[in-house]
């Protein structure tokens, strides 16, 4: 558990490794589910249980000094890009060794050694923000690259045309990943949006675009590598859509009573954890016996990883006064 | 020193810490070509190229986010809002996001950026481009926020505040734009952020003013030959509580002239301070001078009634040095309003 947050991003060229770190999430959201049914993490949190291919799959393709800005709905991202999962979990579980020493919570996590910028809370507003890193790196002549992801509801907010539009006119070396998990909080996409397939907005900006089956992690990596490559070398902005499922409901409280019969089944049936593991087996990668092994031993860990996390203390009292201003200001 | 209208103290102030630090870089809309609606950016797409000065599309969440994004990665973004009412569409970056990712990041982001804004009425351009709107920004912990009343103000604080490690808002007083002053260029003509200054010292009362007000209030001490201490506050928030409570102690007055609508200015946190740390040492009620309750009217003459103006300032404040009680605002002494 001594791994450096870039070490667990380098592993990510494996694909057996690609295929723990969703494990990974997947088990760790299930855990932070359990302990909010018993009341050990208290506020709301957004699960990403479904979304692990997307999230492993842009982890794998960029590099940690490229720039980051995710959503409320990131540990998966977070995990995925390389942080710790006890940095991760002790922020949610608000303790003194969490990311932000418990005063940021689920929805905000960070870890600048990979590039992950605080997560947003706030619906589209990572967009601009990612848009202004990679206008950093556009000034200052650096090769990085500055990634977006946010979820289709983000698409019908002015920050996502006002940013597309900026962002191609300077062509800025961006990456706009549209995580479309068909819900935006408990309203899915069809009753606020006249269009089903999202990525098509790029034509009004005169930006590249492309659409990817985000159940499917070596999908995921060849189109967004595309994407991430085309930045990198000034070739300016895209808009990736990754259609992906949403399994759990928008926030703690919420069931998705609203979902339509059969459909949760229909993706489950495309669950990206069995997908990738029979492409792992398949492509002779693995073994079902190795890939039982890396399941049981990533669960052990988280396992050991909660009891671990319960029994940290909280932050103390002065960590609230802390890092308002710089100590410049202060 | 030199001899320079306000505009062109933002200008020079702005070039200057371009020229200092290449992370420095400004974009905004119509500032690069056009060099400013308010020819405050003069000069500069010419001396710095069109990497560093930027126009923008009408996108003010963008752009304002962008500042946010390019700040975090460790350049020195000013951001130009044309009018400080068009900040409406792009506050969430400025308050929730740039002012929170110290904290949220556990120290690991600064943001160190810039937004200017022109702000007041004067100049006859009608309600929704002419309030001040330091209230809706003045009371977020992490962003401090400055409002120049000269040329040698505007041209250190804002070479301050682009160089401040945490967000900074710079309101500047439009009606002043072409105002001329003389100004302390260079590192000497740099002043502190988050410290007021006396403007004219006096020992009957302080007078705490802003911005537009400082000269109106200056002007009021001449005309009516008031011995009254003039501070002007130049950091809105955080403020310089210890300037403040010093003056007051001194004088056992205090009034607090605000060019924003009466209800829920800045002044009624000076005031509610004083109050509670100072009690045993005022000798009269502190209160406020303001303009009344109502959007900025057009007309030239209603204009002009809006904000506080010198004979108005000159009345009331005579008027509470010889009875120490509180004056009533000319809408309510003319019977017009309440």
């Amino acid at each position: 558990m001594s791994t450096s947050a870039t070490e667990r991003r380098a592993a990510l060229s494996d694909p057996v490794a690609q295929y723990e770190r969703m494990v990974e999430i997947r088990d760790f959201e299930e855990r932070v589910n359990g302990l909010f049914a018993t009341g050990l993490i208290h506020g709301t949190t957004h699960l990403c249980m479904g979304q692990e291919a997307l999230a492993v799959g842009l982890a794998a393709t960029i590099r940690p000094t490229d720039a980051v800005t995710a959503t409320y709905r990131g540990h998966g991202v977070a995990l995925a890009l390389g942080m710790e999962p006890e940095g991760v979990l002790a922020e949610i579980m608000g303790k003194a060794e969490g990311c932000t020493g418990g005063v940021g919570g689920s929805m905000h996590l960070c870890d600048m050694s990979i590039g992950l910028l605080p997560t947003f809370a706030i619906i589209g507003a990572g967009l601009p923000v990612a848009a202004g890193a990679a206008l950093a790196y556009q000034t200052r002549g650096e090769d990085s690259v500055a990634v977006a992801v946010f979820g289709d509801g983000a698409t019908n907010i002015g920050a996502f045309h006002e940013t597309l539009n900026l962002a191609s006119m300077w062509k800025l070396p961006i990456v706009f990943v549209l995580d479309n998990n068909l819900y935006a909080e408990y309203s899915r996409i069809d009753l606020t949006t006249p269009i089903a397939d999202l990525h098509v907005r790029a034509a009004s900006y005169a930006m590249e675009s492309a659409v990817v089956d985000g159940m499917e992690v070596g999908a995921v990596t060849e189109v967004i590598g595309a994407a991430v490559d085309r930045a990198r070398n000034g070739g300016g902005p895209t808009l990736v859509e990754a259609k992906t499922y949403r399994f759990a409901g928008h926030s703690r409280a919420d069931t998705a009573p609203y979902r339509p019969e059969g459909e949760l089944d229909q993706w489950q049936a495309r669950d990206p954890l069995r997908v990738t593991r029979a492409g792992l087996v398949a492509a002779g990668h693995a073994d079902e016996q190795q890939l039982d092994e890396v399941e049981q031993r990533v669960k052990a860990d988280l396992g050991a990883l909660v009891d671990r996390v319960s029994a940290m203390p909280g932050p103390d009292v002065t960590a609230m006064f802390d890092n308002i201003w710089s100590p410049q200001a202060s | 020193m030199a001899r320079m209208r306000f505009r062109q103290a933002v200008a020079a102030a702005l070039a200057d810490e371009m020229r200092a630090d290449p992370s420095v870089l400004i974009f905004g809309e119509d500032i690069a070509v056009s060099e400013g609606p308010f020819k405050t950016s003069e000069g500069l797409l010419k001396e710095f190229g069109e990497l560093r000065v930027r126009d923008t599309p009408i996108s003010e969440m963008a752009f304002t986010g962008m500042a946010v994004g390019a700040a975090s990665m460790g350049m020195r973004p000013v951001a130009e809002i044309m009018f400080v009412e068009f900040l409406g569409v792009a506050l969430d970056q400025v308050v929730t996001e740039g002012a929170k990712f110290r904290y949220l990041s556990k120290g690991q982001v600064s943001v160190p950026m810039t937004i200017r804004a022109s702000v007041g009425s004067g100049l006859g351009f009608g309600s929704q481009h002419s309030q001040t709107l330091e209230n809706w920004v003045a009371a977020t912990p992490g962003l401090t926020v400055v409002v120049p009343s000269d040329p040698q103000s505007a041209y250190g604080l804002t070479r301050a505040a682009i160089r401040d490690d945490d967000p900074t808002v710079v309101l500047e007083p439009r009606a002043l734009y072409a105002e001329r002053g003389e100004v302390v260029t260079g590192e000497e003509g740099i002043l502190p952020l988050r410290r007021g200054r006396v403007a004219r010292s006096g020992g009957a009362a302080t007078v705490v003013t802003l911005g537009q007000t400082t000269g109106i209030c200056l002007a009021a001490a001449e005309q009516a030959s008031l011995d009254i201490e003039v501070i002007d506050l130049l950091t809105v928030y955080p403020w310089d509580r210890a300037l403040v409570a010093e003056s007051v102690e001194r004088t056992g007055r205090l009034v607090v002239v605000e060019e924003a609508p009466e209800s829920g200015g800045w002044g009624h946190e000076i005031v509610s301070t004083t109050v509670s740390r100072s009690f045993g040492r005022l000798q009269a009620p502190p209160f406020r001078i303001t303009a009344p309750n109502v959007p900025v009217p057009y007309n030239k003459e209603l204009e002009a009634m809006y904000l506080p103006q010198a004979d108005e300032v000159a009345r009331q404040l005579s008027d509470y040095l010889k009875t120490d009680e509180v004056p009533d605002p000319w809408w309510v002494r003319e019977g017009v309003a309440r």
